[in-house]
């Protein structure tokens, strides 16, 4: 059925933690992203494919510089199906792509879902709240692709449950008051809204990101009791630091995402 | 539904809305809660109106301008929102959303800006009430509008640069909106035009809607009927919208909205998103913009740092598509024209972003769209002190 979901249901199994790494497609340049991305799959669980947006107002300035750089380089929205395809071959992996609304708006929704449905399996919009999602929805789950939504820390009780019932796969929960970036420490509002979200619904795992970035955070999550874990500016800061020479971002992200995963084991 | 009485849950037809994290929508709520609430309240429409008469110094005169009219040949009268303190409409909206932020228990506004007038009136708004105030500019126009960020300065305002993208209103805009996501709970976002998500579009033309009532009541006293014609500039569209929204109704009278031309259409470097643009969704909101093929926001260029952003207010889409308001444009030069004009024959230095409402009645008579006989109400929206060393360069650059 759904990949995402037999994932999340396998690892549960096994007693770990979903990890998935965000990688912003096209940084630094799109034919770097298929290797990046096939690097990282050999530890990850979920891979997280960002599209690049002139406007990312959901992000810190780690992202927003590495969607720069993929912008600059050629990359563009149809662009993605292609690396996808690319990516496809080399792993089994749920591939989940998160991009902000207008690029997708602009596309066609109903022409991206079935476009990401040739390799890809969910799909995060971040400036999407449930209110403006009916099309979103409606044509994902003609394609079979999950819509993961996210649940913020000011998002209150009622609304949680509301944002679940739209979202397949998983759910997004936005660790802290802010945009996306490596933190230092992981803020106390996320074990609260763990618990909540998973004595409400048994039925969709939750995930945590925003401001994980070492070994350690991801443990903390892991105790909290989430299902997920997502690691994503620490990712992108590491392809920026190495851009130059894949020789040695390869086996560094490869270091990198296994101290991740091997943190998610419990 | 009648033209006037959206938004209709948070849309004004097929535009507007929220498309904003889903950190903000609660915010979004409790702010849109708030306001129907104060909006109504006797004693904060009573404060509101205390301070828009004793502070900003409303009502602003409506000014017929005599030797401009027979120069150009229609009756030309200047709505002097230049005249309001701080040299600009935005003087209107900032009080009221200074006055909502407090009785919200707010501490600490934030505000983007261009020109730096919707800055400056937030640094005003921020020093009379006690509230936090900081801003968000980009270099560019930090560059061009150096005196507006001296003046936020001197009133208390931290202003911080931004250096991302364009570096200008847009990118403002958008770490504006990062600073809301990270300090949501104690700040509350003094957006200065009708764009954005709901309820901003609404709420910021409620408080520019006295333009258009005091515009009303003075212009029966003078000439005893209606205007034939409006015209205002539209950046986001806040000091249009402002000047019309009571006329909406009046279908004698001749709405237009006139944008950036910039360099001219062709040159892609203009501001024309009514125009020019098609829609999509920017800074929350579904509207016209100017984006190129994949859905990326286009830079823009106007010589009017106010005018110069790839989005617009969800209601003037609305207003385009009902053709209802005209949306037209006049180019950097046209607007430098009449910008002399106004100077020489009346002596008021409007703001460069008012210049090209004041050009475009020059471009109505000359197609004959109106006579000497009409009535056009222009909003002279700002004063020009900000842009004279941009004027100054413009000039040099048209006749070394």
């Amino acid at each position: 059925m759904s990949r995402i979901r037999d994932t999340f249901l396998e690892l549960e199994r096994s007693g770990e933690c979903a990890f998935i790494a965000y990688m912003m497609a096209g940084d630094p340049d799109p034919s770097l992203t298929p290797p990046i991305a096939t690097a990282i799959a050999r530890y990850a669980d979920v891979i997280e494919l960002g599209i690049p947006f002139s406007d990312p107002i959901a992000d810190g300035k780690t992202i927003q510089t590495a969607s720069e750089r993929a912008l600059k380089a050629g990359m563009r929205p149809d662009k993605i199906f292609e690396l996808i395809a690319a990516i496809r071959k080399e792993t089994d992996i749920p591939i989940v792509v998160m991009s902000y609304y207008n690029p997708i708006l602009h596309f066609g929704i109903e022409r991206f879902m079935k476009r990401l449905a040739e390799g890809g399996d969910g799909i995060i919009i971040p400036d999407l709240p449930i209110e403006e999602a009916d099309d979103v929805v409606w044509y994902a789950k003609e394609n079979g692709i999950d819509t993961i939504f996210l649940i913020a820390p000011t998002t209150p009780e009622e609304r949680i449950e509301q944002i679940c019932a739209y979202s397949s796969g998983f759910v997004y929960l936005v660790s802290l008051l802010g945009v996306t970036g490596a933190r230092e420490t992981i803020s106390g509002v996320v074990k609260t809204l763990i618990k909540s979200v998973v004595e409400k619904r048994q039925d969709i795992p939750p995930a945590v990101g925003f401001g994980i970035s070492k070994p350690e955070h991801v443990q903390e999550i892991v105790k909290s009791g989430a299902k997920g874990v997502i690691v994503g500016s620490a990712i992108v800061e590491l392809i920026a630091k190495h851009k130059a020479k894949p020789e040695v971002l390869i086996p560094a992200l490869e270091e990198f995402c296994a101290a991740l995963k091997a943190a998610t084991r419990r | 539904m009648h033209i006037g009485e959206y938004p209709k849950a948070g849309k004004f037809g097929e535009y507007g809305g929220q498309f904003v994290p889903e950190v903000l929508m609660h915010a979004l709520k409790e702010l849109e809660d708030a306001y129907l609430l104060y909006g109504k309240d006797e004693q904060f429409k009573e404060e509101l109106d205390f301070y828009l008469r004793t502070f900003a110094g409303r009502p602003t005169p409506l000014y017929f301008c005599a030797r401009l009219s027979e120069l150009l040949g229609t009756k030309l009268y200047l709505k002097r929102e230049d005249l309001v303190h701080g040299g600009a409409h935005k003087l209107n909206n900032t009080i009221g959303q200074a006055l909502l932020a407090k009785r919200m228990g707010k501490r600490r506004i934030i505000a983007e800006t261009g020109a730096g007038q919707h800055g400056l009136a937030t640094a005003i708004a921020g020093a009379s009430f006690g509230l936090k105030t900081e801003i968000y500019m980009g270099e560019e126009d930090i560059e061009r509008q150096r005196l507006n960020v001296f003046r936020m300065r001197l009133l208390g305002a931290e202003v911080h640069p931004v250096g991302s993208g364009s570096r200008t209103l847009k990118d403002a805009i958008n770490e504006a909106i990062r600073d809301w996501v990270t300090n949501v709970q104690d700040t509350h976002y003094l957006l200065g035009s009708v764009v954005g998500p709901h309820p901003y579009p609404m709420m910021v033309r409620d408080f520019q809607r006295v333009i258009g009532i005091e515009t009303k009541e003075q212009i029966l006293e003078t000439e005893r009927r209606l205007p034939d014609a409006l015209v205002a500039c539209v950046g986001g569209g806040s000091n249009s919208i402002g000047l019309f929204y009571d006329f909406l109704d009046d279908e004698e009278v001749a709405l237009y909205g006139v944008e950036a031309g910039g360099e001219g259409i062709s040159s892609s470097r203009h501001s024309a998103t009514l125009y020019a643009g098609t829609k999509g969704v920017l800074h929350g909101t579904y509207s016209y913009l100017l984006q190129d093929e994949d859905g990326q926001i286009l830079p823009t260029h106007s010589i009017a740092p106010g005018l110069d952003y790839s989005g617009v207010g969800p209601e003037h889409a609305f207003l385009k598509d009902m053709g209802r308001v005209t949306y037209d444009i006049v180019t950097d030069r046209e607007a430098l024209h009449a910008f002399e004009l106004l100077c020489k024959y009346e002596g008021i230095l409007p703001a460069l972003e008012s210049a090209h409402a004041v050009a475009y009645v020059a471009r109505l008579v000359e197609v004959e769209e109106i006579g000497s006989d009409d009535v056009v109400v222009v909003c002279l929206s700002g004063r020009g002190d900000k842009d004279v060393e941009i004027i100054e360069r413009a000039l040099h650059e048209q006749n070394p």
